[in-house]
């Protein structure tokens, strides 16, 4: 007799015993024993089966209903991540009535929401007010200044929340262009800058980061725009482990604020690779 | 007249069925059952937070919290007697730390896990917006996790129910402390009658007042001025 450790499943032990009974009475005729060996439990097919796991969604849903209760039709964020996290959740809500029926049912603690908003990231704002009014108001063009626009995956993935085109984006380098600034484009500006890796597996993040610097740089940039905190977290902060000479990582509203003479709006020493000998050097910076 | 019947209310504490008079308080209701509190109970006022309870109803799959000093009982209520809600609280020298969230996140890093469920906020007894602070905490304000968390009374339901294991009210003291420390205004007058006190200033006036008979002390006491 051959034997292999045996699941039979909540229903076997009485409303499918007959199935049970039968089955093992087959394999013994075949030389088969099938043994419980270990203490089953129930194999949780409920929630393994279900494809809405929503408590992911709770708190970006949460948001939106406040928003929506607060009289909002439209939400904008500068942080590419928040915007990737609510718009999914608004997007999905939107599709399923069943999702957003049990969500608005489980935070009973909140008005419904009502799937009235519509969240946008300020570079889709920025394009909506106009490349012309953001040229009218630069005091200071950032000539001759090479910006890499880092768009990373959260502005461009999944499509269906891409803040444009998700293979040939130039949203940004449009709104760099309006302020001045010369653009470089590399392929790896799409890639990911490794993401939450940098907190367990800093390796990752070290090599995505070097693969995306040294592309940039060859191709003479003088500094990487970004829309995203966690980007520029990994792409200006982690060159700390790259020892290369630093490479300035900026967020874009820094580069639009200094081209709208408006320095003190700045901040530029919270860098790890300090920009201001750059700009400096560029008569950009006092 | 309201028969005896009538005034009074079945509850089951542990399980067991028991008929108390109506108005009671669940402490006291528990207590005229023939239970005796050890711990879980305290101050009797609603003030010390010892005694946060967990309670259900018939026909109602909710579990409610409380504060069985604070709390009348109903009709069908089950009842326990919640001892303490166990939590490790982190050790530090505040005089080392710095107000920063990050600091209550590396003594407390299971505030990042917050889903936003909001089970905290509707287990409070104190009606304290919990998740919000704990948001707060986790964007760095601790200004705001410290007024928002500024009733809490260590009652402990929240981190008993929080499905991400926070020790919520153990947080909010780390951040009250931070705060009160490092980044609340500090009072000048405040300083001042520090000093002076210090200085012996006014032992004149306490000496007349510990000559002072009982009748006297009441008589000033209650005829004080109070600046609100």
């Amino acid at each position: 007799m051959k034997e292999i450790a045996y699941f039979p499943g909540c229903t076997h032990l009485h409303t499918a015993s007959h199935f049970e009974r039968s089955a093992l009475s087959v394999f013994e005729a075949l030389g088969w024993r099938l043994v419980e060996k270990f203490n089953w439990i129930c194999c949780g097919t409920v929630h393994g089966l279900s494809t809405d796991n929503l408590m992911q969604n709770v708190s970006a849903v949460r948001n939106l209903a406040r928003a929506e209760s607060a009289g909002a039709r439209r939400i904008v964020t500068n942080c590419a991540m928040c915007y990737n996290t609510l718009k999914q959740a608004n997007e999905m809500v939107k599709r399923d009535e069943d999702a957003l029926k049990n969500l608005n049912e489980f935070m009973d603690d909140e008005p419904d929401y009502r799937g009235g908003v519509e969240v946008l990231h300020s570079l889709q704002l920025l394009r909506e007010i106009g490349l012309d009014e953001i040229e009218k108001r630069v005091v200071k063009p950032l000539e001759g200044l090479r910006v890499a626009p880092y768009y990373g995956c959260l502005l461009l993935r999944p499509r269906e929340v891409a803040i444009d085109n998700p293979e040939r984006p130039k949203i940004m380098d449009e709104v760099l262009k309006a302020i001045g600034a010369e653009i470089v484009r590399d392929a790896r500006l799409k890639y990911c800058c490794g993401s939450y890796h940098t907190v367990d597996r800093k390796e990752i993040v070290l090599s995505r980061i070097d693969e995306i610097i040294s592309a940039v740089r060859r191709r003479g940039a003088d500094l990487i725009a970004v829309a995203c905190p966690l980007c520029e977290f990994n792409l200006d902060k982690r060159q700390k482990f790259l020892n290369k000479g630093g490479l300035p990582v900026l967020y874009f509203t820094q580069l639009i604020a200094l081209a709208f003479g408006k320095e003190e709006d700045c901040l530029f020493e919270k860098h790890h690779v300090d920009p201001r000998p750059l700009l400096k050097e560029r008569g950009l910076l006092r | 007249m309201i028969k005896m019947e009538e005034r009074m209310v079945r509850i089951y504490v542990m399980g067991k069925e028991y008929r108390v008079p109506a108005g009671l308080t669940i402490l006291k209701a528990t207590e005229y059952a023939g239970y005796r509190f050890i711990r879980g109970c305290g101050c009797r006022g609603g003030f010390c937070g010892a005694c946060g309870t967990l309670y259900r109803k018939e026909g109602d799959y909710k579990l409610y919290t409380a504060l069985a000093c604070q709390t009348i009982v109903e009709d069908g209520m089950y009842l326990v007697q919640l001892p303490f809600v166990p939590a490790p609280k982190a050790i530090y020298d505040i005089e080392k730390l710095k107000p920063f969230g990050e600091v209550v996140l590396s003594f407390y890093p299971e505030v990042a896990r917050c889903v936003g469920c909001n089970t905290c906020t509707k287990t409070c007894p104190q009606e304290i917006e919990v998740m919000e602070f704990i948001q707060a905490v986790k964007r760095g304000d601790l200004e705001r996790a410290s007024e928002l968390s500024f009733d809490c009374i260590q009652c402990g339901l929240c981190a008993a129910r929080c499905p991400a294991e926070i020790k919520h009210y153990h947080v909010a003291q780390l951040v009250r402390r931070l705060y009160g420390k490092y980044l609340a205004k500090h009072s000048e007058p405040l300083k001042k009658r520090l000093r002076e006190i210090e200085k012996s200033s006014y032992e004149k006036e306490v000496d007349e007042l510990m000559r002072m008979s009982q009748e006297d002390l009441k008589r000033i006491y209650y005829s004080r001025e109070i600046k609100v």
